[in-house]
């Protein structure tokens, strides 16, 4: 089982806290004398929903999910809900016969009827927990389709992302390693760079290529889905949306002057109490720092002035040059509206959840501006995540609450009893925030109940500023709305 | 109509051009990127408003997280129902089983929020891992007293519409446990509506009106209580018949409850569904009320309709529903707005459903089964529709191709069903079809 790119061996030494039910178990939860608890309004998703995202970063890829139908048509309704675009992911569509003697019929089908329709440079396969539990071997598979009579032109990358292991987040970054390990060739350094940044908005990404061209570097961002989930109205429709980073600047990748990857959490923690097999490298920068002698920068998601500020120089040792000056006065305005507006955040009570690298570069920034970070929960289970908020919230890092492996049920039994003045994270929690009262900033991912949800700005000088904004002028739009009078200046 | 799937050919059949009777019923095919979910689907769906049962999902996180809070079925009370409850399994699980973690999982909810009952569904792994649900659930179902009511609804095992027959197994055992009800001399059960938006209500005010006291929904704002003495109504009335008519058909043959296919959607349909009810029961005094019922709604939602129809005159619609019973109400609701249906399709259509959508509709459309988005972005464009009709799906297809879209879906917020609904339709269907922020958007390519 689960052994299809080779990184996840099952076999017992790797199983860890045997018998105790330890780490499948949510951290922090109460777990009563069984140990067992139900999840209640999950925090996270599952893995083939973070590896079909990354595979729309990269150009002329078309997602296939082995598995049943319904993974694939609920994952693109879940996408789709939060960028609005059409999204296709194709499904290998299992029937019981496939599930009792193998996927391999229904896989060549689905390969051969996404080739014949979309004609596509990359079919990027997740699998998932039905084809992995029965022990389907996609390599396998994919080394027979070579043999018999395809066109040769598409190439096929393989996640291993069966939904029991992980979150959607180490789904994302299986796949995107597995893009890397498949095409990167290694080579004299030349100038430019990759950019590992994670789950982040369109928008961020964007703002992302917009810096490193203020720079003059050429970056290689991976995955890059910043056109390809958020396109301008079509005159005509595209199969395969257009954007995405090549194959070639891929391949490129194992040549480039660094690799700057954002995150510290990543998919390096524990899978839920699975541990992967640690000869081998888990993300797409630690396999060209291992294997093709790509430098790498590890930062958390630059969020805040102090994470942004350490990208910024990051980007200047590696070019040479300054940070141009746009970005000095971005950054002098943000910290001029932080001083402007310090009075209304300090010390406010605030719970942040979501991804666990996005919750420590979302922390990092509230702590910066004296908020106090009451709870941190995340689905994930990566035993991490505590560790990093320490690092990164110098000021009140050691008062907050961490829990992993946590749902939105046990955050609003938290919030019961604790009260906090807001909410920051993406649009589940707002059933918690509608019926306790709560103000809440949406972001991150998922945002189903707004529109633009793909277009917030989170990263860099410029997301902080939005998020400052928005979350000083929520405290204060509460307390005005609170107010017995209202007033019309602050 | 180039660059389809050879063999999906079947089952796209064009008016007037092909003689051939549409392939459907079918699996979808690997590959095809279909609009379709999985059994599990089907089954989550039908069960899914009843909103004080406890609703739980047996297997790893995801489909549990994709389907919470995912459809507009209201209640009028509890709101249980609205919660994402799984055993969330692990790889641990996954190797040494999960029954443990299901029976501690539904006797820590049971306790916690006191359902009337309680359904599991099992995910695609259960099946393959052996976990004997059904033994759990009679284990906790002795032990707290509730009925506990296995959906196997593995996802592989079938298409969406077996789910829906595995999820009318399950209600077919709860009706019928309940035999102390009396109901008055009149009276039915709605199968088949959801309460989106609360469409449930305003069917129910209308047989109301009409002398006809309503025993159950199933599902929509239903109730256990409710569904166990179901069996105590005179008939069933049954919409959305692709989903409901297995639960239809079980009751006849064990309570010998005649049952009737129905829709609410448009001036016809809505009309038709009350006047049939009034003739089943043979009653002159209920026709008479359902005379002067639809009379009233009729004379003033007509005037109300003139405007909108006169903007909409002459505007092509496609459609592209879960199904083929909405599909057909929809080509009538839209000729009542003087728009002409020019594709038209559904996920789970049987033949019976393709036949009359055949006969309905004009010469020249295309009718489709179990389409996906590259299909049906072409037959937008071959046949130049104004309108989309369909689900969260179909939506952005419209929208990249810059053309309006009508969400009839299961999410949808606006009340579709009954006179109010069909006003509310065509301020929706104006809203999108005659916004001027089309003119910055190039029309769809003509043929």
């Amino acid at each position: 089982m689960g052994n299809n790119n080779g990184n996840t061996v099952l076999s017992s030494p790797l199983l860890e806290g045997f018998g105790e039910a330890s780490n499948s178990l949510p951290h922090g939860k109460g777990r009563g004398e069984t140990g067992y608890k139900a999840t209640q309004n999950a925090c996270k998703l599952c893995s083939p929903l973070g590896a079909s995202v990354a595979y729309k970063g990269f150009e002329g890829c078309v997602p296939l999910i082995h598995g049943s139908q319904g993974c694939a048509t609920y994952i693109r309704r879940y996408l789709i809900s939060h960028y609005k675009e059409p999204i296709d992911i194709a499904s290998s569509n299992f029937t019981e016969d496939s599930t009792i003697f193998g996927g391999d019929r229904n896989f060549k089908i689905a390969a051969q009827n996404i080739i014949n329709q979309y004609k596509p440079k990359i079919i990027g396969i997740s699998t998932t927990c039905l084809s992995e539990t029965i022990g389907d071997d996609v390599t396998l598979f994919l080394h027979e389709l070579k043999s018999e009579d395809f066109d040769g032109k598409t190439e096929f990358v393989v996640a291993s992302t069966p939904s029991y292991q992980g979150t959607h987040i180490d789904g994302f970054h299986e796949a995107v390693a597995a893009v890397v390990r498949k095409f990167a060739k290694k080579g004299n350094p030349g100038n430019h760079i990759n950019l590992f940044p994670g789950f982040i908005s369109t928008e961020d990404i964007r703002l992302l290529k917009e810096i490193t061209a203020g720079f003059g570097i050429e970056a290689a961002i991976l995955p890059d889905y910043s056109e390809s989930l958020d396109n301008p109205v079509w005159d005509t429709y595209k199969r395969i949306p257009e954007g995405g980073t090549t194959i070639a600047e891929v391949e490129k990748s194992g040549s480039a002057l660094a690799s700057i990857e954002f995150g510290t959490v990543l998919n390096l923690g524990k899978l839920s109490g699975r541990v992967k097999n640690l000869n081998l490298t888990k993300t797409g920068a630690q396999y060209l720092e291992k294997e093709m002698d790509v430098p790498l920068v590890r930062l958390p998601m630059p969020i805040g002035i102090t994470q942004t500020d350490r990208f910024f120089e990051e980007l200047q040792k590696l070019t040479g040059k300054k940070t141009p000056e746009k970005y000095a006065k971005q950054r002098g305005r943000l910290i001029d509206a932080y001083v402007d507006a310090h009075k209304y955040v300090f010390g406010k009570k605030a719970v942040v959840y979501g991804e666990e690298d996005f919750v420590v570069g979302m922390c990092a920034f509230l702590d910066e501006i004296g908020i106090e970070i009451a709870l941190v929960a995340s689905g994930g289970e990566s035993g991490m995540l505590e560790e990093e908020l320490l690092k990164y919230c110098p000021e009140n890092g050691d008062k907050i609450e961490v829990r992993e492996g946590f749902d939105f049920e046990s955050i609003k039994e938290w919030c019961e009893t604790n009260k906090p003045d807001i909410m920051i994270g993406h649009s589940k929690g707002y059933y918690i925030a509608r019926e306790l009262k709560i103000p809440m900033v949406r972001v991150g991912f998922p945002i189903h109940d707004r529109i633009g949800g793909q277009r917030i700005k989170h990263l860099g000088y410029e997301g902080t500023q939005e998020l400052f904004d928005k979350i000083t002028n929520t405290i204060i739009e509460y307390k005005q709305d609170s107010s017995p009078v209202g007033y019309k200046y602050m | 109509m180039n660059e389809f799937l050879k063999e999906r050919e079947t089952q796209i059949v064009t008016k007037g051009e092909n003689s051939a009777d549409i392939a459907c019923e079918k699996n979808s095919l690997a590959g095809s990127v279909s609009q379709r979910a999985c059994v599990f689907c089907g089954s989550r769906v039908v069960l899914y408003p009843i909103a004080d049962a406890l609703h739980v999902i047996h297997g790893p996180v995801g489909c549990a997280s994709y389907t919470w809070d995912i459809r507009g079925a209201l209640s009028s009370g509890p709101q249980l129902h609205r919660l994402s409850f799984t055993t969330d399994l692990k790889e641990r699980d996954v190797v040494f089983g999960g029954e443990k973690k299901l029976y501690h999982a539904l006797c820590e909810l049971i306790d916690k929020h006191q359902p009337k009952a309680a359904f599991v569904f099992s995910t695609c792994i259960i099946g393959v891992i052996g976990d004997d649900v059904e033994a759990i659930c009679r284990q906790v179902t002795r032990e707290k007293g509730i009925d506990v009511i296995p959906v196997m609804s593995e996802g592989f095992n079938g298409t969406k519409k077996d789910g829906y027959k595995i999820a009318c197994g399950a209600l077919s055992k709860l009706v019928g446990t309940d035999d102390t009800y009396r109901p008055s001399k009149y009276s039915i059960n709605i199968l088949g509506d959801f309460n989106l938006a609360g469409e449930l209500w305003i069917l129910a005010g209308y047989y109301k009106k009409l002398g006809v006291e309503l025993v159950s929904c199933m599902t929509g704002d239903g109730r256990v209580a409710e569904i166990r003495r179901a069996h105590k109504a005179t008939l069933n009335v049954v919409q959305c018949s692709g989903s409901m008519v297995h639960l239809a058909k079980d009751m006849k043959e064990k309570y010998g409850i005649p049952f009737m296919k129905v829709s609410y959607f448009g001036i016809e349909d809505m009309s038709d569904a009350l006047y049939e009810v009034a003739r089943f029961f043979k009653d002159e005094e209920m026709m008479q009320n359902a005379r002067e019922l639809v009379r009233d709604e009729i004379s003033t939602l007509l005037p109300a309709l003139q405007p909108y129809r006169q903007k909409l005159e002459g505007k092509k619609a496609a459609i592209y529903v879960g199904g083929a019973f909405k599909a057909i109400s929809l080509v009538k609701a839209l000729r009542l707005l003087g728009m002409k249906t020019v594709v038209v399709g559904s996920q789970t259509g049987n033949a019976d459903d393709y036949k009359l959508l055949k006969e309905l509709c004009d010469d020249g459309t295309i009718i489709v089964d179990d389409s996906n988005p590259n299909e049906l972005s072409e037959f937008v464009k071959l046949t130049g529709a104004n309108l989309f009709i369909g689900g969260v799906k179909e939506r952005p297809i419209a929208h990249k191709l810059g053309l309006g879209f009508c969400d009839h879906n299961h999410e949808r917020k606006e009340a579709l069903a009954g006179y109010v609904g069909m006003m509310n339709f065509a301020k929706e269907v104006v809203a999108s079809v005659t916004s001027p922020v089309w003119k910055f958007v190039a029309p769809p390519n003509l043929p």
